[in-house]
């Protein structure tokens, strides 16, 4: 057993739970703890926002001090605006989740400012097409859908019952596009009323939903074992079943949408939580052997993706057809030309990219201008928001709420790799949005949802474990108990 | 442990060391491309942005006469700063074109690291530059070329097709370097569909506006040479006075053969070397080489700059040709100038600057120094001797007799008043059977009579199509045009010198 002495704030309670602590002793022979109050926090939350606000409005007047050695205009309007908005969800925080993790919010908000800086930077380059103000509109709306989910969603497992429900909204979302045009050779968008939307971004917090809940209640059908081969424990065939189900889903996405990132993104969203729901390290074998085969079949079948691995291969190879460099050659001189400290905002060249500078490839600018030390950072940031995912997840109780953190932290993982592994030449390049960081509207959305999700049980873990502690200690307990007094 | 909540702390455990490895990844890969193969991502030919930086700042300029003869102009495009140029056709040989699409030419090629800002030498710390990222302003470039001489030279040549070299022999100072037909380098600047089509009309001109004749394009010298073959044959002793007679034939018949060469004027048989210099007999200059025999021609030659392939002054000069692998016949024709001995005039005004500088050639330069943007010096060009060309007596010899061909030979036209002027024309044929317009050549020297140094030597190549054979000659097309340009020299010698 674990130590649970990391997780804050947590060891007060753990008196509670002694069976946790030392098994096979009874509950009765420790003496009762006393009832600590728990420190919420969330005065460091604030002094982080407000950090992360002006960290922001600095970049944005950093922008303007570069290019035209002046304040841009727009930048106490646009740090009041970043202000108003994490102060709002701040205050959310504050009164429905006090006990959630004080760096969540702090991570959103700064790289969703930064965010907007880049995007406002990358407008001064194409005057004709300013990006930052929608995104700063559906920014207001994430953060508008943040605030109403912290609020309107008291108990995560709430969630478990619309398991169901989820994956269906999940498949209807993923199949409407179908019915749209595509747009530069993917299915992925809808266009209602001059907007457009990417239904499969909604679609990937629905899916971990519906995995979690899903996970939660067959895990132990699932984690039976069948043969072993060598050192694996296979599956039976009866629960292969559901995990071919997605696999098929991810190809269908893939061939029907073309669109690979997302299809990555939700087979291994669903490998790991396999994983950590039986911990069969047979379900990663057959998981990877799905996955190859399904890779090796649409790379050979679908020109679209055979065409991103040869550019992954050979980035250079346009260059050296006299075509001039494509966008991931463009990318990587971005990068280069970053080196260690970057060119500083506003100095760097990365609309050489073209299209998609300002989505997929926003990552370039940040490693061109901030140069790997601002990249590091960046991703750091990331890994900080996944690791508190993580220790939400550690920090729960129910199966459901693990797997359920676990999983909205993952999307973040993965997503982050796939797109920042494919802008600088790791993987194959898949188009996808870098969380906060990259235009578009569905995805920042997404991600604020992702985030009040993971505020929500982080809440759970460390605040609202009293009301429920009863009912979980029968639950949990008794194959554990089973076990140690047969 | 199978289906316990709690165990499932070990698998969540697991499954976020996994994501730490998939950052560790991202990081790694980051310092893979930012760091240790950020040089040759750099470098990629196909990666713009050093060429954006480099018109991202206003270009330096080059300066004639202490003043900007360039200038820079905000496009607003990517490639922001497009070079101007003022009196363009006049400076196009020395400055050559900075174009976006064509790259650089000429001085502004030769002295690209200063003009873009990229030199080292620009910066006071050379490191702090390299972690701002900052870039010098472009640095000016101080050429020694005398305004009022390249004017005279450009003007003198008019519409017909030559160039015109002029050096100070003491120091190897490029005074005027002009070539004509010239073109406007501007036309060049930016990146527009103009810029192409200037290009290909440029590059597609019959009569080459592009090419710097006084520097990129060689010519047979013609009698001009002589100069180099009277030198070995007095350094060598073939000739010990130049009264005496050569013994020399008229016709000559080439050794080995039966061709025999004749020469356009009376009286060369048997002649002196002065007559023969003077009225520039093929015939004895053609004996005097084979006597010289190929070994003290080919040295000879070289010693004045010949076959040198490594010359640049800054850009690169094309090298003047002297075949060293010939029989006698060819020899023979090769100390008049003629088959495969070919000359810039840059080379034959430095063959007059030696004579006129005691022999001694010094190195052609067209770049006095460098400076940054403020004006403080970044570096000078030093003043060499390339070669010491022949004895310093027989240098003497030659001045008398390049005075001669002034004063009472073919060179009448070159002579001024109040100065000391030594000269040798020359028509060169070409062509099968020289069937072409013949070049006129003049090669020149002028030394103010109340001045110790000779203040330039010049060497004019006309090349004129359009003339009618019979008027083309040395004497009469090259002459005035270096008289021109030794005029305006000497009067801006005298003007500093006083």
């Amino acid at each position: 057993m674990t130590s649970r002495d990391d997780i804050t704030g947590y060891h007060p309670r753990t008196c509670y739970f002694p069976d946790m602590l030392s098994p096979g002793t009874t509950a009765q022979a420790d003496p009762p703890a006393p009832v600590v109050r728990l420190p919420r926090r969330r005065g460091i939350e604030f002094t982080l926002i407000v950090v992360a606000v002006l960290l922001s409005v600095y970049g944005y007047c950093d922008v303007g001090l570069a290019r035209t050695g002046s304040v841009p205009p727009g930048a106490a309007g646009y740090g009041a605006g970043l202000g108003v908005l994490a102060l709002l969800a701040h205050v959310a925080v504050r009164l429905r989740a006090p006990y959630a993790d004080p760096l969540l919010l702090p991570i959103a908000v700064l790289l969703n400012g930064l965010g907007l800086v880049l995007i406002y930077r990358l407008d001064l380059e194409t005057p004709a097409d300013r990006a930052a103000p929608t995104q700063l509109v559906w920014s207001t709306l994430g953060v508008g859908l943040f605030i109403a989910v912290v609020v309107v969603l008291r108990d995560h497992r709430v969630l478990q019952r619309y398991a169901y429900v989820s994956v269906v909204t999940a498949l209807v979302l993923l199949v409407l596009p179908i019915f749209f045009p595509s747009v530069n050779g993917a299915r992925i968008w809808i266009r209602i009323a001059g907007f457009s939307i990417q239904p499969g971004e909604f679609a990937k917090v629905l899916l971990a939903v519906f995995f979690a809940g899903y996970l939660a209640a067959n895990r132990n059908a699932l984690a039976y074992t069948g043969r072993r081969v060598w050192k694996l424990q296979l599956p039976t065939g009866r629960v292969l079943g559901p995990i071919l189900a997605i696999w098929l889903l991810s190809v269908g996405v893939l061939v029907l949408e073309r669109d690979l990132g997302t299809s990555l993104l939700f087979f291994g969203l669903f490998v790991i939580l396999l994983y950590v729901a039986t911990g069969r390290t047979g379900w990663i074998a057959v998981g990877l052997l799905l996955a190859v085969c399904g890779a090796l079949a649409v790379g050979w079948l679908e020109p679209h993706v055979h065409s991103r691995v040869e550019d992954w291969l050979h980035p250079f190879a346009s260059i050296e057809a006299g075509q001039g460099p494509n966008q991931l050659a463009q990318s990587l001189f971005a990068f280069a030309a970053g080196g260690f400290l970057g060119t500083g905002l506003g100095l760097g060249h990365s609309v050489l990219i073209g299209f998609a500078v300002k989505s997929d490839f926003i990552l370039a600018t940040a490693g061109e201008e901030l140069g790997l030390a601002g990249l590091s950072a960046i991703f750091l940031l990331y890994g900080l928001l996944v690791e508190r995912g993580y220790r939400a997840g550690l920090a729960l109780r129910d199966p459901f709420g693990r797997l359920l953190a676990v999983g909205l932290a993952s999307i973040v993982a993965l997503q982050v790799f796939v797109i920042a592994g494919g802008v600088t030449g790791l993987i194959p390049l898949t188009g996808m949005a870098m969380p906060f960081l990259a235009q578009g509207g569905s995805s920042v959305v997404t991600n604020w949802i992702i985030v009040a999700l993971l505020i929500r049980v982080s809440d759970s873990a460390r605040g609202q474990y009293e009301d429920t502690q009863a009912e979980d200690t029968q639950h949990e307990g008794k194959p554990y108990d089973a076990e140690v007094a047969p | 442990m199978t289906g316990n909540g709690r165990p499932m702390t070990r698998y969540i455990r697991h499954a976020a060391a996994f994501c730490a490895l998939l950052l560790l990844a991202l990081l790694a890969n980051a310092t893979r491309i930012q760091i240790v193969q950020a040089r040759s991502y750099d470098e990629n030919p196909a990666n713009r942005r050093h060429t954006i930086a480099r018109y991202g700042q206003p270009r330096g300029n080059i300066l004639v006469g202490g003043k900007a003869v360039t200038g820079s102009k905000d496009s607003g495009e990517q490639f922001r700063y497009e070079r101007t140029y003022k009196n363009g056709p006049l400076y196009a040989p020395v400055t050559g074109f900075a174009s976006q699409v064509y790259g650089t030419d000429l001085l502004e090629g030769a002295a690209d690291g200063v003009l873009a800002g990229t030199d080292p030498m620009l910066s006071p710390l050379p490191l702090w530059n390299d972690l701002t990222r900052a870039r010098n302003p472009g640095g000016n470039v101080v050429t020694t070329l005398e305004p009022a001489a390249q004017q005279a030279a450009y003007a003198a040549l008019g519409s017909r097709r030559g160039a015109v070299a002029a050096v100070e022999p003491s120091t190897g100072r490029i005074l005027a370097l002009v070539s004509t037909p010239s073109y406007d380098p501007e036309e060049l600047s930016g990146t527009d569909s103009a810029v192409a089509d200037a290009w290909a009309r440029l590059n597609g001109a019959a009569d080459k506006p592009m090419l710097n004749r006084a520097v990129r394009q060689t010519y047979p010298p013609g009698s001009t040479f002589k100069v180099i073959t009277a030198a070995a044959a007095l350094d060598a002793g073939v000739v010990r006075d130049v009264d005496e007679p050569t013994e020399s034939p008229d016709p000559y018949r080439l050794p080995g053969s039966s061709a025999r060469l004749t020469n356009e004027v009376e009286g060369c048989a048997n002649a002196s070397l002065r007559y023969a210099f003077e009225w520039s007999c093929n015939t004895v200059f053609a004996k005097l080489g084979v006597d010289v025999g190929l070994a003290g021609m080919r040295t000879k030659a070289a010693e004045f700059g010949f076959n040198d392939r490594q010359l640049k002054i800054p850009f690169r000069v094309s090298p003047s040709t002297f075949d060293t692998r010939v029989d006698e016949a060819q020899l023979a024709l090769s100390s008049i100038g003629q088959y495969n001995t070919r000359a810039t005039p840059l080379q034959m005004a430095m063959v007059a600057a030696a004579v006129a500088n005691h022999g001694s050639v010094r190195t052609p330069h067209l770049v006095e120094r460098t400076t940054t943007d403020d004006g403080d010096t970044v570096s000078t060009t030093g003043q060499r001797t390339l070669h010491q060309a022949m004895n310093a007596a027989t240098a003497v010899r030659l001045r008398e007799l390049m005075t001669d061909v002034v004063e009472e030979g073919t060179g009448e036209n070159a002579a001024i008043h109040g100065a000391t002027v030594g000269g040798k024309s020359g028509t060169a044929q070409h062509g099968i059977h020289n069937s072409g317009t013949p070049y006129a050549w003049f090669i020149s020297w002028a030394q103010a009579d109340d001045s110790m140094e000779p203040a330039v030597a010049v060497a004019v190549v006309v090349e004129d199509a359009a003339a009618d054979r019979g008027d083309i000659s040395g004497g009469g097309d090259a002459a005035p045009i270096a008289r021109a340009v030794m005029e305006a020299a000497l009067k801006s010698s005298s003007r500093e010198g006083g």
